[in-house]
């Protein structure tokens, strides 16, 4: 027996202007209704845990009329690599280049940032120990860093046509690899009491607070967003990355040079990420250490895919993420879920987006059975 | 003419009533009734933008009317109402369509292309049985395809073969065809007609569009004329004409010949001297071609699709390396030069692939228009664009080009064919004569430029590309219909596997004669 109706999608021809926002927000809400279900099912109340969340990530009326602002404040904290992860994954996806190494990216931006500040003030102490000239130093390096990790796969890909996606994942190994053996090894503190980790870098070398832990880097992350909406909406760069992700054909033929844009796109990516290296490095942990690379680049994905490439978003789509994490950290103390709950709501946040995008996409449509013609028929 | 009754089946096939669709700003489908019969040819006419792609794209399931109704045949003139959900759906109900764009996967083979999408079929694949029915099939209805053939090795007539081919395969009873012969040479067009026929005689009942008015009146049984979304007439072609026909669609009578006053070519401007290409299979595509293109002058390429036409346009344009020979432009060694470079000499190009080179669907109609311009000022500042001066740039071209069009912010995939057609050929031009204002001279070299226009569209065209010459352009014209060659060149090359079989002007040859050197059987 089959019902009376059916269920079918018809492609719309041109999303109304609604859809582009509503569905997200629906999405959004569907899965939030799901972790709830999944809550409930951990044996906790959900609408606790969802108050909960929200007070971790961003305090309470409470709090603030006391001045009091940590949780926001964390939250930002982590909205900044956010932020630039998620910017240098959209430059790279706009042209249809998978980059899946923003990860590798920021750890190696990261690297070449503790370079400066540890070695550089010893071998060239004529340079000002100013944070003035430090940080841009550390920032310039930040972005050499990353791009040129972000360089071998372009090169590979512009000469020799070699899968991007391939080359992007085993280079976050490299990258992450040797990171971990330079804290554990050459350049390990001595005076680290056995703790895994570089010096602390200079404070000349810290990037300001603004409030709490909050650093400069939060300017930084915007004005990263500003140029890559400038790049993308007022650039012949910008023009012919669509180009080339659109039709690539296309882009050939109106004299758009493939591989220096491959290699514009993915310096510009890898630039991107390694900048997340300097934010976290010179602003949070002041030194090289564990915890650099914990999974930024790869959320930074999910941002800009849910984020549908566009700079403004990408900086929305960061904060609200990031109030998940810090916010689902919270539950862990609080109501003894598993810490694992915010990747998990990532996980479904990201699914139920992918797949309202259909949504918005699609119509549905009901018919009725008696006239649908379906195999029987 | 009736062919009923040696195919045993009686009545319509289907019947579309009161079908209304509209998309943002435009009113594609105005209560259009249509009433297909088992075993005719019905030919569906009309401008471009007259709403026939949409009309047909919801009798095959892919768009959902806002109004209306549609009904099927049976084999005994009974009809039952039905809503077509998916081209799956109509597929079903036997309904195939041969749409305008294709929808091939390029990497795939003809096989694997032909039965993408195909249901029932075993888990574990047999390709080489199905490229044996493919090739059966093609066979009967003497279609030469290679089913173990990529498609991106195909040519664009090649491809139309095999989306034919992907209809009957699945079994389609009632074919629906978006301009089939458009893209195809009169001898494979004939052989489309053949083809059709002999499906009518079957019983199938064939829609097809077309904007060639002689194809109409010779194949098809029935006509109907759409005209900005409303059905204004529908009747046996026995009892019409041509020029009734054109004056149904259009509103107004068209001149169906425009005057040419007499060339005064200039110096050569686009030489090819002794070019040999390869393509892709490694096959030699271009045997030493010598070619040469002088200022104001067009130079009609004349020859069956495949025989190196898209390579002699890629290499005049720099799209494309040649293995030995030179290209001059206006005395400049371009050879092996980038596609930028033969863009600043003034080469534009007319790409005879719309979708596939000559626009990005996705992107704003603006965008698309500014492919050639966003390089240089006014759009470009240094390393910016001036986002406002490129919508004002596409609108002149909307205007001047009559794109119609909702506006520059629709993606170009939203426009008819005939519009998108439109839209690359103002843009092309329009790159000609900015580089004639830089000082060089021009060169256009235009594939199929008139391919899916309906009658005014291809006199506006041809009155374009008439003024281009008078401006001292070096036109290159690649085209397959004869009348279109003879009307509008100065002298004509015939290409036939690869080689110039010899160049001829229009005063001092014939049909036959052009007919014969495409076949290769004879020189000049
Ligand atoms: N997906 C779409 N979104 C918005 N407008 C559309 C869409 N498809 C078609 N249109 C508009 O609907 C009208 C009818 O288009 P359609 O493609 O049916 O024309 P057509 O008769 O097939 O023309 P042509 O001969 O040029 O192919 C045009 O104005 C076109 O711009
Ligand atoms: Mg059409």
């Amino acid at each position: 027996m089959t019902a009376p109706f059916r269920i079918g999608l018809e492609k719309r021809l041109d999303p109304p202007p609604y859809v582009r926002w509503l569905v997200p927000i629906l999405s959004i809400l569907v899965a939030l209704g799901f972790g709830a279900v999944v809550i409930g099912l951990a044996g906790a109340d959900p609408i606790e845990a969802y108050l909960q969340i929200l007070a971790g990530a961003f305090g309470s009326p409470a709090a603030w009329l006391d001045g009091e602002f940590y949780a926001v404040s964390e939250t930002i904290v982590r909205t900044i690599p956010l932020i630039l992860t998620g910017l240098a994954v959209a430059v790279a996806f706009r042209m249809r280049f998978w980059n899946i190494g923003a990860e590798g990216q920021l750890v190696v931006g990261g690297v070449f940032v503790a370079w400066v500040a540890l070695f550089l003030p010893e071998l060239l102490p004529g340079i000002p120990q100013t944070p003035w000239v430090y940080l841009p130093l550390m920032a310039v390096a930040a972005i050499l860093g990353g791009a040129l990790w972000a360089l071998v796969p372009a090169v590979l890909k512009a000469a020799l046509e070699v899968d991007e996606i391939i080359t992007t994942i085993m280079l976050n190994f490299v990258a992450i690899l040797t990171y971990q053996y330079l804290f554990t090894g050459p350049w390990k503190d001595p005076e680290g009491q056995g703790f895994p980790g570089s010096a602390p870098f200079p404070e000349f070398a810290w990037l300001p607070r603004i409030g709490g832990r909050v650093t400069l880097g939060l300017f930084l992350a915007l004005a990263a967003a500003v140029v890559v909406w400038l790049v993308f909406d007022h650039t012949k760069l910008g023009y012919e990355i669509a180009l080339t992700g659109e039709n690539p054909e296309a882009a050939r033929y109106a004299g758009v040079r493939r591989a220096g844009i491959i290699l514009a796109v993915m310096l510009l990516s890898g630039g991107l990420a390694g900048l997340a290296g300097f934010t976290e490095t010179a602003g949070i942990s002041h030194r090289l250490q564990q915890g650099l690379a914990i999974g930024n680049g790869f959320t930074g994905i999910i941002v800009a895919w849910v984020a549908k490439l566009r700079p403004g978003w990408i900086v929305l789509v960061a904060f609200l993420l990031s109030a998940l994490f810090v916010g689902g950290d919270q539950l862990q103390i609080s109501m003894g879920l598993p810490a694992s709950i915010g990747a998990f709501f990532q996980g479904m946040i990201l699914l139920f987006v992918l797949g309202g995008d259909v949504f918005s996409r699609y119509r549905l449509r009901i018919a009725r059975r008696a006239h649908v013609i379906s195999a029987e028929g | 003419m009736s062919r009923t009754g040696s195919h045993g089946r009686r009545g319509l096939a289907v019947a579309l009533r009161g079908i209304t669709k509209s998309f943002p700003g435009v009113l594609a489908n105005d209560h259009v009734d249509l009433e297909v019969r088992w075993g005719e040819i019905h030919a569906l006419l009309g401008e471009n933008g007259a709403g026939k792609s949409t009309l047909m794209s919801i009798l095959s399931g892919l768009y959902q009317p806002d109004e209306g109704e549609i009904l099927v045949g049976d084999d005994e003139g009974g009809l039952r109402p039905v809503t077509i959900t998916s081209p799956r759906a109509a597929i079903h109900l036997g309904i195939g369509m041969v749409h305008q764009h294709f929808k091939l996967v390029p990497t795939q083979t003809v096989a694997e292309n032909v039965i993408l999408g195909v249901e029932d079929m075993p888990f574990v694949l047999d390709l080489d049985a199905v490229a044996r029915d493919v090739a059966e099939i093609a066979d009967r209805l003497r279609m030469p395809v290679d089913p173990t053939a990529p498609i991106w090795q195909l040519s664009v007539g090649e491809q139309q073969r095999v989306e034919i081919l992907k209809a009957l395969y699945r079994g389609a009873e009632i074919l629906v065809l978006d301009e089939p012969t458009a893209v195809l040479t009169p001898q494979e067009a004939d052989e489309v007609a053949a083809i059709l026929r002999s499906l009518a005689a079957e019983g199938k009942a064939i829609v097809f569009i077309s904007h060639k008015l002689d194809e109409v009146v010779e194949i098809a049984d029935r006509v109907t004329v759409l005209r900005k979304g409303r059905n204004v007439a529908t009747m046996d072609v026995a009892d019409t004409d041509k020029h009734r026909l054109a004056e149904l669609m259009v509103g107004r009578e068209v001149a169906t010949t425009i005057p040419k006053p007499p060339a005064e070519p200039g110096p050569t401007v686009l030489a090819l001297e002794g070019v040999v290409v390869r393509n892709e299979r490694g096959l030699v595509a271009l045997d030493h071609v010598d070619l040469e293109v002088a200022a104001g002058e067009i130079l009609g390429i004349a020859g069956v699709a495949g025989n190196g036409q898209r390579e002699l346009t890629e290499v005049a344009t720099g799209l494309r390396r040649p293995d030995a020979g030179r290209v001059v432009v206006d005395g400049k060694d371009l050879t092996g030069a980038s596609p930028v470079a033969f863009l600043d000499r003034g080469v534009a190009h007319v790409p005879a692939d719309r979708l596939g080179r000559g626009l990005a669907g996705n992107l704003p109609l603006a965008d698309n228009l500014a492919m050639r311009a966003y390089r240089h000022p006014p759009i470009a500042v240094g390393p910016a664009i001036r986002r406002d001066r490129m919508r004002a740039f596409a609108e002149t071209i909307i205007e001047r080009f009559r794109v119609d069009a909702p506006g520059p912010d629709t993606p170009a995939r939203n426009l008819s064919g005939g519009n998108q057609q439109k839209a690359i050929l103002g843009r092309e031009i329009t790159a000609g004569s900015w580089a004639a204002a830089r000082g060089h001279r021009p060169v256009l070299v235009a594939a199929y430029p008139t391919r899916g226009l309906d009658v005014g569209a291809i006199e506006h065209v041809r009155a374009r590309l008439l003024e281009q010459r008078a401006a001292g352009t070096a036109v290159l014209l690649v085209s397959e219909e004869l009348d279109e060659l003879l009307m509008m060149s100065d002298r004509i090359a015939v290409l036939h596997g690869g080689r110039i079989m010899g160049v001829v002007t229009p005063e001092e040859t014939t049909i036959e004669e052009l007919g014969l050197m495409m076949a290769g059987e004879a020189h000049r």
